[in-house]
């Protein structure tokens, strides 16, 4: 099962739950699982990068979501 | 002096990678022929003048160009009834506004009309002779000024966001960022030392040397062709096209040679005035900026106010930390604040944190970024906290650094687990610089910091085309502002295994290559570079299969070593690249392959500098004696530019740590918008700038490429503020830390010494 | 507004051109003869982006009015390689790396041929105040001032 890690601004869909065990194939269904269970989740969700086991990807809609991945939405960031 | 020194573990046996061959684009530049934006000219061209806001902030009751059309020689007016208003869920909304202003103005220097003409000075006379009536309004230049009870607002609908209960009155504070861990209160109370220190910084501008410009060709069908400076010709396309209400397929643009963006020519300030125009015109228009409307209407980085708190054991150990951060945006939201809070203690693993940062709007122009935004001020209150936490413990300032550094496996402060990080390995390339262990004299001090930066990834497109004579042609939708072309072919070259030289690198315009994402976030070597391998590895592919069709035999008998085909299961002679190429079309067609891709798993940047600094006790002047940087660069493909990369930033640095500053008068009106005032270093102001290249590959990239371009900016203050304190025994704690600032400091002595709280 | 005719020298050419009273040298330069590698970095002489030699003084070109040139001898960066050959000091930036974006780099060898000019065997100290009128912002200035002592060096060398 991956481990999706939540911030600040996430927890409060899910009521201060800052840790969720779930799988799903891709981000898209990840998304789509957690706003099942934690409704308005999918909108805070979109736009951000997602960090898959530490690497960051942005625009990651359909990156698979390996078994026991550690996962955490992070802001997209930019740079001068 | 020392030359740069590469420390590597185990480097790989590369033919090209990590060597110095002249840039493809430097000769045009020293013999003048390089064509920068404003140096283009077209048949008919119109030359374009822009109308600015002479107030703060300002009702627009009525704009009449009557009298500006009517002067001879004025071929197009434009105002903000030429323009489409957009949805203000557009991402793009607030761009299009400071394009130019709508209902109001929210800056001076905010655009209000533009006007082409038969010569500049008629252009000029023309916005003269536009008639605008203003409500002046009353304005807040700081974070302080605008976050007060009753300030007055910039924009009615502003609701802070992430603010708990949800915002339902409007605000000058767009929003509000939290990133926390573990107990900071416990975290404090398990501390030995605990010192909070507040500071200030100010707003400062990126200061390349061609200012905006751009040449815009359009056509009566609504379809335009656009030579501009920018940093990201297909964000210029995109943005110009939402301006306009067009469709970005309407609009070609060519990216001239850039003369320096930093990330300030990241958005657009000229393109649609100029694309429009043009259509109304029916001539080309050319719009460059003065220096004055650079400074005034462009950039700059967000002055800051910072309050920094950490907790340590006597052992050096890091228990807690805590910050307030408040950044201006200029006079649109951004996300300044919030990428300070992202910055702040991410080089070191702290257990107990809490960072509350703030994004503010003030009425001056519009913050863009500025290499590695928001991370130097940051830095500067962080690595300043720490220098006065190694003298309470009693440890030096570089091992308490080692000893806190984050490294491979910690979380960072946004959640994910570091991944090889090179921060240990810059810091002990620090201390056995001789440099570290040079004697100082009276008045004389050193001081040391850290710096971070993410790095992106982001989509790229790279083209390679084999011409007959077995030269290629490297073609990337990336703008080169720091050597980048050298750097493409460098690579090509490795996979191709024929020399640089024999590879054309170029920058594709928006028709001829595919969407490449701005040159920013250091990710161009990255994620651009790790295109053009992909593409040079497909048609090595395809000159394999070529050779076996040369050779009539199987293709898997074919590999591929130092540019050749080579038969591993029989005896025909190599076959190098050029008589592959020069078979091509007997062989199934030209040879031409593509790739792009949406790179992951950019490294972040680390680097360490220390610097020596002379305080002059009767003029506050501080002379910087020696300045040393080491930096994990992943993998050096050019060294010479990644050096240049690292010098840039630290003087940049330099500039904002000592003199740099936007002065505004009581009415919000610019005092210092010329390079005369605004003061930026030149060549006497500075020694050599020693370079340490440490090369930690980040495992994902095919020659394990880390961005390099933008974190040596971050740590110059802070080691410049430390050095300042071990020479005279005063801290700084306001930029710039400029002559009179310090006299004062160390005439007083009150306020800015140790031991303050 | 009636236009002023001028005679003058540059880069070995005789030249002339028609310019306004009140246009810079600079945008004469750049707008009536296209000679596009003096840049306006400022327009206010303070970032020597537009530097040329004026009867061979360093002279940021913003700063005079097209008229005067009237007469005179001028040098741009387009004159200073001779035929093929570059000159050392563009031969030196370029293998010094002494160049990124490109733009001041024009001011930058106008600036340092004045310099060796007047002074063939300058120290690090006179290169940097020597070169003090010239602004960059994307080297740092370090690999500038290396470059214009190894061309100093060997023009001293073939001299």
């Amino acid at each position: 099962m991956a481990r999706i890690f939540l911030g600040l601004e996430q927890r409060r869909f899910t009521g201060g739950v800052a840790e969720v065990e779930m799988q799903a194939s891709t981000v898209k269904q990840l998304i789509a699982k957690l706003e099942a269970r934690f409704p308005g989740i999918a909108e805070q969700l979109e736009g951000t990068a997602v960090a898959i086991d530490g690497s960051i990807v942005a625009h990651a809609t359909y990156e698979p979501v390996p078994e026991d991945a550690e996962i955490h939405f992070v802001p997209t960031p930019s740079g001068g | 002096m020392t030359n740069p020194e590469e420390t590597t573990p185990s480097k790989p046996d590369y033919k090209y990678i990590g060597t110095r061959p002249i840039r493809p684009d430097g000769l045009d530049k020293v013999t003048g022929r390089a064509r920068f934006a404003a140096d283009l000219s077209l048949p008919g061209m119109l030359a374009g003048h822009v109308l600015r806001s002479p107030h703060a902030h300002a009702r627009i009751v009525s704009i009449d160009t009557s009298a500006a059309e009517a002067i001879a020689g004025v071929k197009a007016v434009v105002t903000r009834s030429d323009f489409p208003d957009l949805d203000p869920a557009n991402p793009e909304y607030n761009v299009t506004r400071n394009l130019m202003a709508r209902d109001k103005v929210l800056y001076e220097g905010h655009v209000v009309a533009a006007v082409a003409a038969s010569s500049r000075h008629i252009a000029k006379l023309a916005t003269e002779a536009i008639a605008v009536e203003y409500e002046v309004l009353p304005h807040v230049l700081t974070v302080d000024e605008a976050m007060a009870d009753g300030a007055p607002l910039l924009h009615s609908d502003l609701l802070t966001q992430n603010v708990e209960p949800e915002a339902t009155e409007a605000s000058n504070v767009a929003r509000r960022t939290v990133l926390e861990r573990g107990d900071v209160e416990a975290g404090f109370a398990e501390a030995d030392v605990v010192i909070e220190r507040e500071f200030t910084t100010k707003p400062v501008h990126q200061g390349y040397i061609e200012p905006h410009a751009v040449v815009a060709d359009t056509s009566q069908d609504d379809t335009s062709v656009v030579w501009c400076s920018s940093q990201g010709h297909f964000r210029v396309q995109s943005q110009t096209a939402t301006m306009l209400g067009w469709e970005s397929s309407q609009i070609k643009v060519i990216p001239a040679e850039i003369g320096g963006g930093f990330g300030g020519k990241t958005t657009i300030y000229l393109e649609p005035l100029a694309v429009l125009l043009s259509r109304k015109a029916n001539r080309p228009v050319k719009l460059v900026m003065s220096r004055d409307e650079v400074f005034r209407a462009t950039g700059p980085t967000s002055g800051t106010r910072i309050r920094v708190k950490l907790g340590a054991k006597k052992d050096g150990t890091l228990t807690a930390g805590k910050a307030w951060l408040a950044y201006e945006d200029g006079a649109f939201p951004g996300i300044w604040g919030m990428l300070g809070c992202w910055c702040i203690f991410t080089p070191y693993d702290i257990p107990n944190f809490h960072i509350e940062g703030f994004d503010v709007v003030v009425n001056k122009p519009v913050n863009i970024a500025y290499r590695a935004p928001s991370a130097p001020m940051a830095a500067f209150a962080t690595e300043t906290v720490l220098d006065e936490i190694a003298r309470a413990v009693g440890i030096d300032p570089l091992d308490l650094r080692l000893q806190n550094a984050a490294k491979e496996g910690d979380a960072s402060p946004l959640g994910p687990k570091h991944g090889p990080i090179g921060l240990s390995e810059t810091l002990d390339a620090i201390r056995k610089h001789p440099h570290y262990s040079a004697p100082l004299g009276p008045n004389q001090g050193r001081g040391v910091a850290t710096g971070y930066w993410f790095n992106i990834g982001e989509s790229s497109s790279a083209s390679v085309n084999l011409n007959e004579n077995g030269t290629a042609v490297v073609a990337t939708g990336s703008p080169d502002i720091g050597g980048s072309r050298a750097s493409m072919a460098i690579m090509a070259a490795e996979v191709l295994g024929i020399h640089p030289d024999r590879i054309r690198p170029v920058v594709g315009d928006t028709e001829s290559i595919g969407f490449t994402d701005t040159t920013e976030g250091s990710r161009t070597t990255f994620a651009t570079g790790w295109a053009v391998i992909e593409a040079c590895r497909k048609i090595v592919t395809e000159l394999k299969s070529r050779a076996a069709t040369m050779w009539d035999v199987d293709g898997e008998e074919v590999e591929w070593v130092d540019g050749e085909a080579r038969h591993t299961k029989g005896d025909n002679d190599p076959l190098p690249l050029a008589k592959i190429t020069a078979a091509a079309k007997q062989t199934g067609g030209p040879l031409t392959a593509s790739a792009s891709l949406n790179a992951k798993g950019a490294g972040p940047a680390f680097c360490s500098q220390v610097c020596d600094v002379e305080v002059d006790p009767e003029t506050g002047l501080v002379t910087i004696l020696r300045f040393t940087t080491a930096q994990d660069a992943g993998r050096a493909i050019h060294p010479s530019y990644v050096e240049g990369q690292m010098q840039g930033g630290v003087v940049q640095g330099i500039g904002w740590a000592l003199n740099e500053e936007y002065i505004f008068d009581g009415n919000g009106i610019m005092e210092n918008a010329g390079f005369l005032d605004y003061r930026m270093p030149v060549a006497s102001d500075l020694p050599m700038i020693d370079t340490i290249i440490v090369e930690v590959p980040n495992p994902v990239h095919p020659y394990g490429v880390r961005g390099v371009g933008e974190v040596g900016i971050v740590p110059p203050i802070p080691a410049i503020a430390n050095a300042i304190h071990d020479a005279t025994g005063v801290r700084l704690r306001d930029l710039p830390m400029s002559p009179v600032r310090v006299l004062e400091a160390l005439t007083n002595g009150n306020g800015n010494s140790d031991g303050d709280a | 507004m009636s236009r002023t005719h001028v005679s003058c020298t540059i880069n070995g050419d005789e030249t002339e051109f028609l310019c306004s009273d009140d246009q810079s040298l600079l945008n004469a330069l750049r707008d009536e003869l296209l000679l596009t590698g003096v840049k306006e970095g400022c327009g206010t002489g303070d970032c020597g982006a537009c530097s040329i030699l004026l009867d061979g003084r360093l002279t940021c070109s913003c700063l005079i009015f097209a008229p005067e040139a009237e007469g005179s001898t001028i040098l741009t960066v387009e004159g200073l390689a001779e035929g093929d050959h570059l000159h050392p000091l563009q031969q030196c930036f370029l293998e010094g790396a002494a160049l990124q974006c490109g733009v001041c780099t024009p001011g930058f060898l106008i600036a340092a041929k004045a310099l060796l000019d007047n002074n063939p065997d300058p120290t690090e100290t006179e290169v940097r105040y020597g070169l003090a009128g010239n602004l960059c912002r994307c080297t740092g200035y370090d690999k500038i001032v290396r470059s214009v002592l190894e061309a100093a060096s060997q023009m001293r060398e073939s001299a």
